[in-house]
């Protein structure tokens, strides 16, 4: 495995991104002492901070590239993930976002384990933040390694490792604090790009919308394919292609639409700001600046198809090559250095996310577990909690480093985010929602809802089309579990609380948990030590 | 001006009729926004699912009925964002009213 290294201007680029965050690592690594500094950044994020930082943590390389790609190959499909990632804001702003900063401190087992037994809830709940973070990771690593390859020319297993030690070192010894800068510039990187290229890509349309949609309704990969309606929606859900398409994309819209309230690295997001008003703050930053990147997808995305011919994003062996849209597109267009500014900008997604993921796994095992399950709330002290997480942060990295150069670059990374989305849906939205609102719930239907809906949506995408089975022996016809998982996490819930004993002392402590989380008395302060 | 307790006295602040009014507003505007975003996003891949030929038909050129629900998202969510916001400024009032009438002095 002798890499011969080029030093391409991507590579240039890439490592001038490095040099700067690690200079931040450093700074941060100064400042940062006691668990809320490296757990929470102190509390001190602003607003407006945060929610560049959620859009950075969010926007993975999947919804850069991958969507990209999507829509050039499929068209109006491709689109429906840009829509969705978006509208399940609305989840996180109505819902989530105000009470989880309300009433907990660093992790989303903190919610439910205000008025529920600790022990039992944080163990379930610390499992399905880990099994989420480190699935969609190794995602992320999967599609880094084939990305690295394809741009700077470095092979797999090498590039799986730089990007898994590099993040490492941001987690380590940055904490929460440069994990926040590291994506703060990311998501400015990224919009700069995706406006870069958007404009570019009007501009061969004399900057005329009319033009543009007319030359994407009959694209034809500039000459080299018939021209064919990209704005007709069933080139991947259609019943033409697949009869359970329009059922698989339902399923999907409701994975999206209630996953991203349960994913673990963008929830611990709010437990870096202040209080819970501006917590509200960052989704409304977040909300902007996702909404217009996802809207500036149609550009890059559809136009895509009008400017690049078919054997530019194909592979040797004729398949799509749906990442590599993207940065073809800008070297067109924008020449070698565009190239390198887009190809370093989808390093810095890569590099961002991994660093979000790891931090909240690793922030759980340590609050969670360690310190709240073994040793039922009490350690010697807050350096040992932050201790446990720094080597919880190389334990995660270094399995999923070892699953993603195992899994090896053939892996369907859609399949991991999927199943990121549908547990995340499926096991914890339920168990959030309950406890706030559901006076009755109690332990049993919490560890009941965690279990079956992380369980549910496992099973069912191991006997989905993408499973142990494959398309023929498939049992479960749908690519997406969340139709059936998320349903079964909620009946789970409800199911094991009603079929229990009433938990008088939980029900005694709902009027706590309601006070602290509509009202934020007695929240977690900012600037504190603890 | 009661003294504030420590710790507050959880379950009469719960009971307190300023406390329920608080909730019951917030809950007169989350409830029925979330049932209504839900719906309008899950129509989405309903219409263009099932009634495809329908979200084929132009609208504006060359743009058809699909892309234009699909980008009414976009402003549905932009919209009810705001909506929400404007909405919180008058919890946030309610909420510094009672935190006061209790003797603590609001967070923020």
């Amino acid at each position: 495995m002798v890499a011969a290294i080029q030093f391409t201007p991507a590579l240039g680029m890439f490592l001038a991104f490095v040099a700067v965050t690690l200079v931040i690592t450093w700074l941060s690594a100064r400042k940062a002492t006691g668990s809320a500094a490296y757990f929470a950044a102190g509390r001190s994020i602003k607003g407006w901070q945060n929610g560049l930082a959620v859009a950075g943590d969010y926007m993975s390389a999947a919804s850069f590239l991958g969507i990209s790609g999507m829509i050039c190959f499929k068209g109006y499909d491709g689109f429906m993930y840009s829509v969705g990632f978006l509208v399940a804001y609305l989840t996180v702003l109505l819902l989530v976002a105000e009470p989880l900063r309300n009433a907990g401190k660093y992790t989303m087992a903190d919610l439910l384990a205000y008025r529920l037994s600790p022990r039992p809830v944080r163990a379930m709940a610390s499992l399905s933040t880990v099994m989420v973070a480190i699935i969609y990771m190794i995602a992320q690593m999967v599609g880094a390694g084939g990305i690295i390859k394809e741009l700077i020319h470095v092979e797999f297993a090498p590039a799986v490792i730089g990007v898994g030690v590099l993040m490492l070192v941001y987690v380590v010894f940055g904490g929460m604090l440069a994990t926040t800068w590291v994506q703060i510039i990311k998501a400015i990187l990224l919009m700069g790009g995706a406006i870069a290229l958007s404009w570019m890509v009007l501009g061969q349309h004399d900057f005329s919308l009319t033009k543009f949609f007319t030359a994407v309704s009959q694209a034809d990969y500039a000459g080299t394919a018939p021209p064919k309606n990209l704005l007709e929606p069933g080139m991947h859900f259609g019943t033409a292609v697949n009869p359970w398409g329009p059922l698989d994309f339902i399923s999907l819209a409701l994975g999206l639409v209630l996953g991203t309230a349960g994913l673990p690295h963008i929830l611990v997001r709010f437990y870096t700001v202040p209080d819970a008003r501006t917590a509200r703050t960052s989704v409304i930053w977040a909300i902007a600046i996702i909404g217009v990147f996802y809207i500036l997808t149609t550009f890059f995305g559809f136009g895509a198809a009008t400017l690049l011919e078919k054997n530019q994003i194909l592979t040797a062996g004729g398949k799509e090559n749906t990442n590599m849209v993207a940065p073809i597109l800008a070297q067109q267009l924008g020449g070698e250095f565009f190239f390198a500014f887009i190809s370093a900008v989808a390093f810095a997604t890569i590099l961002a996310v991994v660093a979000g993921l790891t931090m909240s796994a690793s922030t759980s095992f340590a609050h969670d577990f360690y310190t709240n399950v073994i040793h039922h709330g009490t350690v010697k002290s807050e350096d040992e909690e932050v201790r446990v997480a720094r080597i919880m942060a190389f334990v995660v990295g270094a399995v999923s480093i070892g699953i993603a150069i195992y899994l090896g670059p053939g892996v369907n990374a859609a399949f991991l985010v999927g199943l990121a989305f549908a547990v995340a849906a499926s096991a914890n939205l339920p168990v959030i929602l309950f406890s706030v609102f559901w006076k009755r719930f109690n332990t049993a239907g919490a560890v009941a809802g965690l279990a079956t809906g992380l369980g549910s949506s496992i099973i069912l995408i191991l006997l989905s089309p993408n499973g142990i089975f494959g398309k023929a022996g498939a049992i479960f016809p749908l690519q997406n579990p969340g139709i059936l998982s998320i349903p079964l996490g909620f009946l789970g819930a409800y199911l094991g609380t009603v079929l229990t004993a009433r938990d008088l002392e939980a029900e005694a402590k709902f009027a706590e948990l309601s006070v602290r989380s509509q009202t934020g008395l007695g929240a977690e302060k900012a600037g504190s030590g603890h | 001006m009661a003294a504030p307790t420590n710790p507050p006295d959880w379950a009469s602040i719960e009971q307190s009729a300023d406390f329920k009014a608080l909730l019951a507003a917030k809950r007169r505007f989350i409830i029925p926004a979330t049932l209504f975003f839900l719906v309008y996003y899950m129509a989405l891949p309903v219409m263009v699912g099932y009634f495809p030929a329908l979200m084929k038909k132009p609208v504006w050129g060359a743009v058809n009925a699909a892309y234009v629900f699909a980008l009414s998202q976009f402003l549905m969510t932009f919209v009810m964002a705001a909506m929400y916001v404007r909405r919180s400024r008058q919890w946030d009032r309610m909420e510094s009213e009672l935190l006061a009438s209790l003797g603590f002095t609001s967070a923020h």
